[in-house]
């Protein structure tokens, strides 16, 4: 436990996802603030930590990772025990454990990248003094809501995305769902009964609660 | 066991672990230009994303190919080839370079595919700035896969796994392109040929593709345009604005 380290920035989604997950599971840990604003992610001493420059990167004793779902993945494996239990259930069902690796692909293959250059339009670009191109909001609009129409039909049969019980699947799409409810883009989740519920209950968890701010 | 496959890369990577794993399957061709992946059917039965691979095993369903690979290699665990590594660590490392799959390498050699391959195989025009873009970028992040194989002879360290496996087919179908500059970026970097090299003579290799070459066979014969492309409708414009203008007929 005292050995975790996370390397990266409070405003990155990645970063946040990793946080999420250490503080469901109450562990200790050390957070070392990266200076991405100074480029601090494209020089040598954190490319040795991560050679794709990106926040975070991960340390548990002699184990170093990057990329945040492998590393979600990696808490949820070694500390199984521990807090809340981010993998299904029955984690031996290797039939639930697969519907909840699918949810994390769809995560990653359909919502995430649809959703970021939302946040990427809405958020980001405004902090750096550049203008929101609605044409593109609107394209990435359009897809989102078929993706949250799936969310939509498949929360109606279960309470999470995965099943009856909180896993990572849920906990991936925190981050992202937290920026967009700032923006106008909000509206795509609350005009949907089930996603709403979802949304409301996710982020009200405690751990959310704590990076969320 | 049935899956429901198409052409593209990540059906040729849920066959190859089914051939990792010995395992019998009955293959269902799912046309995918002629929409057949996007019927209420298929929506409601087999995948609401539209997309194939699909497997079915029993009752069980599952779609995503990165999902349907680590389901064969846990389900199956005691049958052919061990596609995870054991030690919780080795595991840990082997699950980042799946996400580097997806999250770096994907990105541009899925673009590369869709223009140089799937386009013209629908019948529509390659964008080759597109082209030129995805292949600097990919040429950054096999330097880092260069280090790592030399370090390592698979990406989660002495076996191969589940990570490595996912990489050969996009591999694969980028080393039949045309475009020299494509084949290169593998090409030029010997720890990553010596790795590929290694992988297509897998037994497993050998049975996925022996029936799987045959897009390229199907893009020659589609070679001529199923819709008109952009490009034909901007030329006639222009002809015709240009003949107004200068009095031409």
């Amino acid at each position: 436990m005292a050995g975790i380290k996370v390397f990266g920035h409070p405003a990155s989604a990645p970063t946040m996802r990793v946080l999420l997950a250490l503080h469901e599971k109450n562990l200790d840990f050390e957070f070392v603030h990266v200076d991405l604003m100074g480029g601090e992610h494209k020089k040598e001493a954190f490319l040795a930590r991560n050679p794709f420059g990106q926040v975070p990167a991960f340390e548990d004793g002699d184990l170093k990772l990057f990329e945040s779902r492998a590393i979600t993945q990696y808490i949820a494996h070694r500390y199984e025990g521990q807090g809340t239990n981010l993998l299904p259930a029955d984690s031996k069902n290797i039939a639930q454990y697969s519907i909840m690796a699918i949810g994390m692909q769809v995560e990653a293959h359909q919502f995430e990248p649809v959703a970021s250059k939302l946040v990427s339009e809405q958020v980001f670009k405004l902090k750096k003094g550049l203008t929101t191109d609605q044409a593109v909001v609107a394209e990435e609009e359009a897809k989102l809501a078929k993706v949250l129409d799936v969310y939509e039909a498949r929360l109606k049969e279960f309470k999470y995305l995965a099943g009856d019980t909180f896993t990572l699947t849920d906990l991936h799409h925190i981050p992202t769902i937290k920026y967009l409810l700032g923006t106008p883009t909000k509206k795509l989740f609350t005009e949907r009964p089930r996603v709403s519920e979802w949304v409301a209950e996710i982020t009200k968890r405690p751990a959310s609660q704590k990076i969320l701010q | 066991m049935k899956l429901h496959c198409g052409l593209t890369a990540e059906n040729l990577a849920a066959k190859f672990g089914l051939h990792e794993k010995g395992l019998d399957f009955e293959v269902v061709f799912v046309d995918w230009v002629a929409g057949e992946s996007k019927t209420k059917a298929f929506l409601a039965n087999f995948n609401p994303f539209g997309q194939v691979p699909v497997l079915e095993d029993g009752d069980l369903k599952l779609f995503e190919s990165k999902a349907i690979t680590r389901y064969l290699a846990e389900q199956y665990r005691d049958v052919g080839t061990d596609l995870l590594p054991n030690d919780p660590k080795e595991r840990a490392i082997m699950s980042m370079w799946m996400e580097i799959n997806t999250n770096q390498f994907h990105p541009f050699a899925s673009t590369l595919i869709r223009e140089l391959i799937i386009k013209p195989y629908q019948g529509l025009a390659t964008d080759f700035t597109s082209v030129q873009e995805s292949e600097m970028k990919l040429s950054e992040v096999l330097n880092i896969y260069e280090a790592r194989l030399g370090e390592f002879p698979y990406l989660a360290g002495e076996s191969f796994s589940l990570a490595d496996l996912h990489h050969l087919p996009p591999i694969h179908y980028m080393l039949r392109m045309e475009e020299e500059g494509v084949k290169d970026l593998i090409y030029s970097r010997p720890n990553i040929t010596a790795w590929v090299e290694k992988m297509k003579s897998r037994p497993a290799w050998l049975k996925t593709v022996v029936k799987g070459d045959h897009i390229f066979e199907l893009t020659k014969q589609r070679r001529l345009p199923i819709q008109f492309d952009a490009s034909c409708h901007e030329l006639t414009s222009v002809a015709q604005t240009t003949t107004m203008v200068t009095g031409n007929n």
